[in-house]
């Protein structure tokens, strides 16, 4: 049993453990942000008065939802930056960080934007009507009267969606950027596949998983909307 | 009641499962019921060999369902010599992370899955063989003349498969490494991976065994060529439980056989002509069954 649960493994090369959850946490938060901008703009195409913008928002999300992390993230790094030459770096590794980047953004803000629609559907109509009747444009509305309500009740979920794409980032070695998890498979080829180090990995995704959790079920309390 | 009843169950199970690991933890080293591999086989007619099923040339799954390569036929002879009949023979795959566990855990008999013998593993398991001695090489672009040999790779794009340490021995100084060379490493899941991205262009260079690179030059032909610059021993051995001397011998015994009786030669061939490699024909010398 002792050699089962031995986590030696991960304190010798632990300089290289924290190097992948740093990697990691520096995919997160890329993406995070990133994923938060398009998914608005997905929802404001999805909501929007002209047929054509609800049309293509309503593809890409069905589209990219649909279609399994690891394609999305293959497709942004073999078909993108490999097959078509198109490169954001010289550096293999920022290069490839930023296609990680976008192919979990890409796939994320589908699940954002949805979120974000049912926080819409919870704002009352007579709200979008009043707002129409002072004048205000459908931008104008969706920005100032419609989007900060609609993000007020949908904290608690979107944590849920972050803390997905958290997990997700062990993925993204599809597209040719190492993260913990493929830091994780390096250490098994070193000292063999043992249960200490799969729950040393297991622990440093939860270190940073459940705060995050306890974050968005904080913010939400506190920026709940009383109707 | 019914949460009750459940978690009856649950603790019951609980404890059973850790029965069941104290029960394998005191039997499995060599304990006094525990039977050799050797005895497995010439009782049953049957043993389930671990090899690689995504590896060209060496031990590759064909979508009829069978497996094919030069590791999966020296496992064939290796086990007909143990008296086991090719229908006898069950394969099982294995991958560089799980080999270990396999064999300890009794899941596998014997494994042959390029499996390089290390001082480190040889505390966990034990090695027949070798049957081959590959060495590391370098695999480029057939059009690329820039890389002829291992010192050209500086400042040139190298592969970084995840779960293999092979591109540090090009990299790192002494002790982790070997070369000290200054290029830039490429991350990818896997070594068929790497060679896409060769293809495309997106490295330079793929550094891991040569035989391992000489099945995928193999897989498209003319695409890829081997450098031929070989630099350390990756001895190929046979993986078993620890202590199984008695398999140890006679798989040493059936590896020098093959090797005298000519059947190395025809294998070799068979799966590596054409690729630009030196084979070796001679028989590897044995490591010893510690």
């Amino acid at each position: 049993m002792g050699e089962i649960f031995d986590f030696s493994p991960i304190f010798e090369s632990f300089d290289r453990v924290w190097a992948g959850f740093q990697s990691t946490i520096q995919l997160s938060v890329a993406s995070a942000i990133l994923s938060l901008v398009l998914g608005t703009i997905l929802v404001a195409m999805r909501v929007a008065p002209i047929p054509l913008l609800r049309a293509a928002g309503t593809i890409y999300v069905n589209a990219v939802r649909n279609t399994p992390l690891t394609l999305v993230l293959l497709f942004s790094s073999l078909a993108i930056s490999d097959t078509l030459h198109i490169v954001v770096s010289d550096v293999p590794r920022t290069n490839y960080y930023w296609f990680g980047v976008f192919g979990l953004s890409a796939y994320t803000a589908c699940f954002v934007c949805e979120v974000l629609r049912s926080g819409i559907n919870t704002v009352p109509l007579g709200q979008a009507e009043a707002a129409r009747s002072i004048g205000l444009t459908f931008a104008q509305s969706l920005r100032i009267i419609i989007l900060p309500q609609a993000f007020r009740t949908v904290i608690a979920p979107l944590g849920s969606v972050f803390i997905a794409m958290i997990k997700n980032t062990t993925v993204v070695i599809v597209a040719s950027y190492a993260e913990a998890a493929a830091i994780m498979k390096d250490l098994f080829e070193d000292y063999s596949a043992s249960l200490g180090i799969f729950i040393g990995f297991a622990i440093g995704f939860m270190v940073l998983t459940l705060p995050t959790g306890y974050f968005f079920g904080w913010l939400a309390k506190r920026l709940a909307v009383a109707r | 009641m019914r949460v009750r009843q459940i978690a009856v169950a649950a603790a019951a199970a609980a404890l059973a499962l850790t029965a069941a690991g104290c029960g394998s933890d005191t039997e499995a080293p060599g304990g006094s019921e525990a039977k050799s591999v050797l005895q497995k086989a010439k009782e049953s007619k049957k043993l389930v060999i671990g090899v690689k099923f995504d590896q060209p040339a060496l031990g590759l799954k064909k979508p009829d369902g069978t497996v094919e390569g030069f590791d999966v036929d020296v496992a064939k002879y290796v086990a007909k010599e143990l008296g086991v009949p090719e229908s006898g023979v069950e394969f099982k795959e294995t991958t560089s992370a799980n080999r270990e566990a396999f064999i300890q855990s009794g899941q596998v008999d014997l494994v042959f899955a390029t499996y390089s013998i290390t001082d480190e593993r040889k505390q966990k398991v034990t090695f027949g063989g070798p049957y081959y001695v590959a060495h590391q090489d370098t695999l480029v672009r057939a059009d690329d003349n820039s890389i002829k040999k291992a010192q050209d790779l500086k400042d040139k794009k190298l592969c970084k498969a995840a779960g293999s340490n092979s591109y540090k021995r090009v990299i790192d100084p002494p002790p982790d490494g070997q070369l000290d060379i200054d290029a830039t490493p490429v991350d990818a899941s896997s070594y068929s991976e790497c060679v896409a991205k060769l293809k495309n262009k997106a490295l330079d260079a793929v550094t891991t065994d040569d035989l391992i690179l000489a099945g995928f030059a193999n897989q498209q032909k003319g695409t890829f060529k081997v450098v031929s610059d070989p630099f350390s021993d990756e001895k190929y051995g046979v993986g078993m439980k620890k202590g199984d001397t008695e398999t140890c011998n006679a798989v040493n015994a059936a590896v020098t056989k093959m090797f005298e009786d000519g059947t190395a030669k025809t294998l070799l061939e068979k799966h590596f002509d054409g690729t630009g490699l030196k084979l070796d024909f001679e028989v590897p010398k044995a490591e010893g069954c510690a």
